[in-house]
């Protein structure tokens, strides 16, 4: 009887132990593939510390890492990482002003037309940008709003608008219909339920919406390269590809540029990351 | 009575009336920044559209000779071909190697979760960003990728200034950027697969690859649909990576139909025979919408 048991008891630890080594070997090869991944973003930092010079001549670790690309980086780039901030904030504002009170009635309120709604976002969503430029260009050169931080926000609101409303309505269907109604039993009125019993729980999804809005308002280069002709106004992503140009004489400065430029993703994705994932998967298919 | 019924029907049209005004400016929105652009697009594709017309005001109807001018251009031809070689390659490098790390964070093991949504960088960062990134990497004479070649015995390969591989290597970075897209849809499908399909199966003696061809792909079906058309249509539209690694070229070996149209409008300032690109590039996301739309709707109903 002992014996028995402890052969099955020395049986489960084999398999526990066999099992714990396995997973660690996934653990192993896991940070093996990730390491593969993101080794261009490794070799960015890396190239962003060498010294000043039009080669790439770089070891695999900055052992004396020259801080002269940032420097030229920031003299050359710093205004326009402060535009790209200013729009990219604007861009927040106006995308959560727009989607969420849609994605509320879109979740809550009951039109018949709700689902040609959705399928107008779902395809507004696959409509390319370079459609979107070629007709604002035009109407943006007769209202005057070429080169404009209004202009741009608008514009690169775009880029987040559709996949906030989806993201949004997903979370709001779950609301449950009794909150609601207690909150109409009470005398509110749409405005009252909506900003002050679905927003405060819809919080997290406004957090989810509201960084992809960031995220995508930075990253845009279309609008960026079509609705402004001057350099007064330049969001990151151009200053990066003027650049760039035919011959790129200054490595370092150009990947310093890169790295301060992926700053709000990678720190998006370390200290918000529950909300950066719950976004990824959200916004695609839904 | 009728005072009170009135009364009680104005409340409910001002009711009505606060509600509309939820999707009013959203409404408004859409119909600026989506349904303009496509009405105007449209339109500009029958109009000789320059910079004149913005001094003059003057866009004259011209029928069908902006899509003449396209299709017949030198670069029509060749721009369609790449931009199908640069969507398949694209779609079958993402979905495979999207594949397999899906299927290998399927394992539950220590940071899996953090590990997994690291991946998901190359989506998040600027497409600009990771264009200069590579083409550090890519530069043939000093990029380290070269460079490695090099060490174990391989002639330098001119990435992005030969016409011969251009294309290749402008394919290997979109591969790059859309691997976690594919990963993140992947492994959400595949977190919808039941335990228990795996369990039972492996007691019929069907583990690894037998599980995979006989579960795992039957029940990820709708969403490998999905996954793949939306990626046809997010790749069809792709300018910032080819901008930012070779602008087109060399010798115009990377022209897409996206890039022509680009081109045509803001490079040339023809904005109608852009226009008419982009309305091709529209037909073409068009086809491929309407497929996914009817598979998501199978996926729905299923």
């Amino acid at each position: 009887m002992t014996t028995a048991l402890i052969t099955v008891d020395q049986s489960a630890a084999r398999r526990q132990r066999a099992r714990s080594t396995r997973s660690r070997l996934s653990t192993v090869v896991g940070i093996a593939l990730l390491a593969i991944m993101l080794f261009p973003v490794y070799w960015m930092v890396n190239t962003s510390l060498q010294p000043s010079g039009n080669t790439l001549n770089a070891g695999l670790i900055p052992w004396n890492p020259s801080f002269a690309g940032y420097e030229q980086a920031l003299a050359d780039q710093g205004g326009n990482l402060l535009t790209s901030l200013i729009v990219s904030i604007g861009s927040v504002v106006v995308c959560l002003v727009i989607a969420a009170p849609a994605a509320y009635a879109l979740a809550q309120f009951r039109y018949r037309w709700i689902s040609v709604a959705l399928l107008v976002i779902l395809i507004a969503q696959m409509i390319p940008g370079i459609v979107i430029a070629n007709a604002l260009y035009a109407a943006y050169n007769d209202l005057g709003l070429l080169n404009s931080v209004v202009g741009l926000i608008l514009a690169d609101a775009s880029h987040s608008i559709p996949f906030a409303i989806l993201v949004l309505r997903a979370f709001m269907m779950g609301l449950h219909p009794s909150i609601l109604e207690a909150a109409r039993v009470d005398g509110a009125g749409p405005v009252r339920a909506f900003w002050s019993i679905a927003l405060p729980i819809a919080k997290n999804a406004l957090i989810t919406a509201g960084l992809f809005a960031f995220l995508f308002a930075w990253s845009d280069f279309l609008f960026a390269l079509t609705l402004t002709t001057t350099e007064d106004l330049r969001p990151v992503t151009l200053g990066i590809y003027s650049y760039l140009g035919t011959q790129v004489s200054n490595w370092s400065a150009v990947m310093a540029t890169a790295v301060l430029s992926s700053l709000p993703a990678i720190v998006l994705l370390l200290v918000a990351q529950r909300y950066i994932a719950a976004g990824a998967m959200g916004g695609a298919v839904k | 009575m009728t005072t009170v019924l009135s009364s009680r029907r104005r409340r409910l049209r001002r009711e009505d009336v606060i509600k509309a005004l939820f999707v009013v400016p959203a409404a408004i929105y859409i119909l600026l920044f989506f349904g303009y652009p496509v009405v105007k697009n449209i339109l500009m594709g029958f109009q000789d559209y320059t910079t004149k017309t913005f001094f003059t005001g003057e866009a004259p109807w011209v029928g069908l000779q902006n899509y003449v001018t396209a299709v017949t251009s030198g670069l029509f031809w060749p721009a369609m071909a790449n931009t199908l070689l640069f969507t398949i390659g694209s779609l079958i490098g993402q979905f495979v190697i999207g594949m397999g790390l899906a299927v290998f964070f399927r394992r539950q093991f220590p940071l899996s979760g953090f590990l997994r949504a690291m991946l998901l960088l190359p989506w998040l960062l600027p497409l600009i960003v990771s264009s200069a990134t590579w083409r550090a990497i890519l530069d043939k004479d000093s990029g380290i990728l070269n460079q490695a070649l090099g060490a174990i015995g391989l002639d330098a390969v001119p990435w992005l200034t030969s016409p011969d591989v251009a294309l290749i290597a402008v394919i290997l970075v979109n591969i790059w950027v859309g691997i976690p897209f594919n990963v993140t849809l992947l492994y959400g499908g595949l977190q919808d697969i039941p335990e228990e399909l795996y369990e039972a199966a492996s007691l019929d003696g069907a583990t690894g690859w037998k599980a995979f061809w006989h579960i795992t792909l039957p029940n990820l079906r709708p969403v490998m649909s999905v996954v793949l058309v939306l990626g046809v249509v997010y790749t069809l539209k792709v300018l910032d990576v080819i901008l930012g690694l070779t602008g087109g070229g060399p010798a115009n070996a990377t022209q897409t139909i996206a890039i022509r149209a680009y081109q045509t409008s803001f490079v040339d300032f023809e904005f109608g025979v852009g226009a008419a690109f982009s309305n091709i590039l529209i037909l073409l996301s068009l086809v491929f919408a309407l497929i996914y739309l009817r598979s998501n709707r199978k996926a729905v109903d299923e």
